[in-house]
């Protein structure tokens, strides 16, 4: 499908969606109180069928954070990237790990790595960190560790 | 954090397998509910292995950063180093003569012999096989030694990057295949009679963790794993890159949904890289086998997207760039992650003596999980 084609039916199921196409797939911005009605649709919707979530990550913008999903469809091969602001102090959005259960490992990575509070997550809990780390999250810009930074 | 090991409220028993569990193949942590001998819930603790790759890239020029993709799935180390040069390559526009591309598949198919190889030693050692591991130890020296004497490494090769290949191959480069052609022809029917025909052997694996294709794709599991639940997923086929369009070999499909399904995929698949081989052996074709670029590469302002095929499925670099010399942010979408989430659900209402023969079918390398 053509990236005309796939807009024109993003903007029937979500009209404040803004896009973008530079990239190499079509980028779609969306609220991150849309995400999860939005997600779902991507998911169902006969002419779309994103059923594959193939990369789901967050990039630290300093001033905001940006989450970042890469979706696929079996059946037709098309993709799409669908973007999300998030504010710098308590970041949060909805999980998406009940239309997409690999969404679930890679949420709680993002959680730990970059904060970010996924809503209604079923087990939001530290997975790659040790148990018991506090403090600032890795992946985030401004991380200093005094023992153990990673400086090259 | 950590349940407490012992008994739950209801009688159930949590053990742990690993850290250092030899059919855990490294250090993955395991907590496991189980009753009696059927597993209730495992739970997969990651990051004994955790070396912060993706913040270290952060700091490493484009040059760099393909050293370390080495160090995540160690036994794909040059299908790693081949998504990112391709990453670099695309963002820069940067051609490739059709030399080095011949080379690069060469050693990728190579490579997926190999850790389908190790894979399968240890597949039947985690089963209780111990003879298995030495005869496909045999022939994967023989690939290691083509590695050493043409990357000058035998694990973490570093040989593809930006631009093409590192340095010429060596001259004994093609006879040296030949040979190892040669050998696993006569050798790989040992294979079947020795493991894949065993009736112990096949009791164990049929109809043990089963995935069914809808799950295997909500869990984004790839490659062979997926490939034995009948999901067309061969990033070479569907998202072909380099002169994978242009070369004949079949996606291994199976239709089992289970342990034996997702083995016979990997043994099957390994013919398949041999056919690939056979084509492109005596047709490397002359030429540089480096586009000569920049000393210091400087990818411009965006995003950049590349996926290949590994022995372990979808391998996926992610580059933001801010038009400087480091990535701002990378992300491996390495495929050893999403196939460990699936394994709870693989693993439930089995019996714990099961547990290695679905976690093996897997084929997790735990640095490619951890990263």
């Amino acid at each position: 499908m053509t990236n005309e084609a796939l807009k024109a039916i993003i903007t029937e199921l979500l009209p404040a969606a803004t896009f973008e196409e530079s990239g190499q797939w079509l980028t779609i911005y969306v609220a991150p109180s849309d995400w999860h009605l939005l997600a779902k649709k991507l998911r169902t919707e006969a002419a779309l069928l994103f059923d594959f979530l193939t990369c789901l990550t967050c990039i630290d913008w300093k001033t905001h954070l940006t989450m970042v999903y890469h979706l696929d469809s079996t059946k037709f091969r098309h993709n799409i990237v669908v973007k999300s602001k998030l504010g710098a102090d308590n970041p949060a959005i909805e999980t998406v790990s009940d239309i997409w259960q690999t969404a679930n490992f890679h949420e709680r990575e993002v959680y730990e790595m970059f904060g970010v509070n996924f809503i209604n997550h079923p087990d939001l809990r530290l997975l790659i960190l040790p148990d018991g780390w506090e403090g600032k999250k890795p992946m985030l810009k401004d991380f200093e560790d005094p023992i153990n930074m990673i400086r090259l | 954090m950590v349940e407490e090991i012992g008994r739950t409220a209801d009688g159930d028993i949590i053990i742990n397998v690993g850290p250092q569990h030899p059919a855990t193949h490294g250090v993955l942590h395991l907590v496991i509910t189980i009753n009696g001998e059927t597993i209730k819930k495992v739970e997969p603790h990651l990051g004994y292995i955790h070396r912060s790759i993706e913040k270290m890239c952060e700091s490493l020029t484009y040059r760099q950063f393909i050293y370390v993709t080495s160090r995540m799935d160690y036994l794909s180390s040059h299908i790693n180093n081949h998504a990112c040069a391709l990453c670099v390559e695309k963002a820069l526009q940067i051609e490739v003569s059709s030399r080095a591309q011949v080379v690069r598949i060469l050693l990728d198919e190579l490579t997926r012999i190999a850790s389908h190889e190790l894979w399968w030693g240890a597949m039947a050692m985690d089963l209780g096989a111990f003879t298995p591991f030495f005869h496909a130890f045999r022939e994967r020296e023989t690939i290691n030694d083509i590695m050493e004497e043409t990357c000058g490494a035998r694990l973490t090769m570093n040989y593809i990057v930006p631009g093409g290949i590192m340095q010429d191959i060596h001259p004994n480069f093609q006879k040296r295949i030949k040979d190892f052609i040669k050998l696993y022809k006569s050798k790989i029917s040992e294979y079947d009679e020795l493991v894949t025909g065993n009736i112990i052997f096949q009791n164990r694996m049929k109809g043990v963790g089963y995935l069914s294709a809808e799950d295997a794709i909500s869990f984004g599991v790839t490659g062979p794993a997926a490939r034995g639940s009948n999901i067309s997923c061969d990033v070479r086929k569907i998202y072909p890159y380099e002169i994978y369009d242009q070369l004949e070999f079949v996606e291994v499909l199976e239709t089992g949904c289970d342990s034996f399904a997702r083995y016979m995929v990997r043994i099957r698949e390994m013919n398949q890289s041999i056919r690939i081989i056979e084509q492109l052996v005596d047709n490397i074709p002359e030429g540089d086998f480096q586009t000569k670029t920049k000393a210091v590469l400087k990818l411009p302002k965006g995003e950049f997207y590349q996926r290949v095929e590994t022995a372990r499925g979808e391998f996926g670099v992610y580059i933001v760039s801010e038009g400087g010399t480091t990535p701002y942010r990378i992300k491996f979408r390495s495929p050893g992650f999403s196939n460990l989430s699936a394994l709870d659900h693989m693993a439930r209402g089995s019996k714990l003596g099961d547990l290695v023969a679905i976690m093996g079918t897997l084929d997790l390398v735990i640095p490619d999980i951890d990263r």
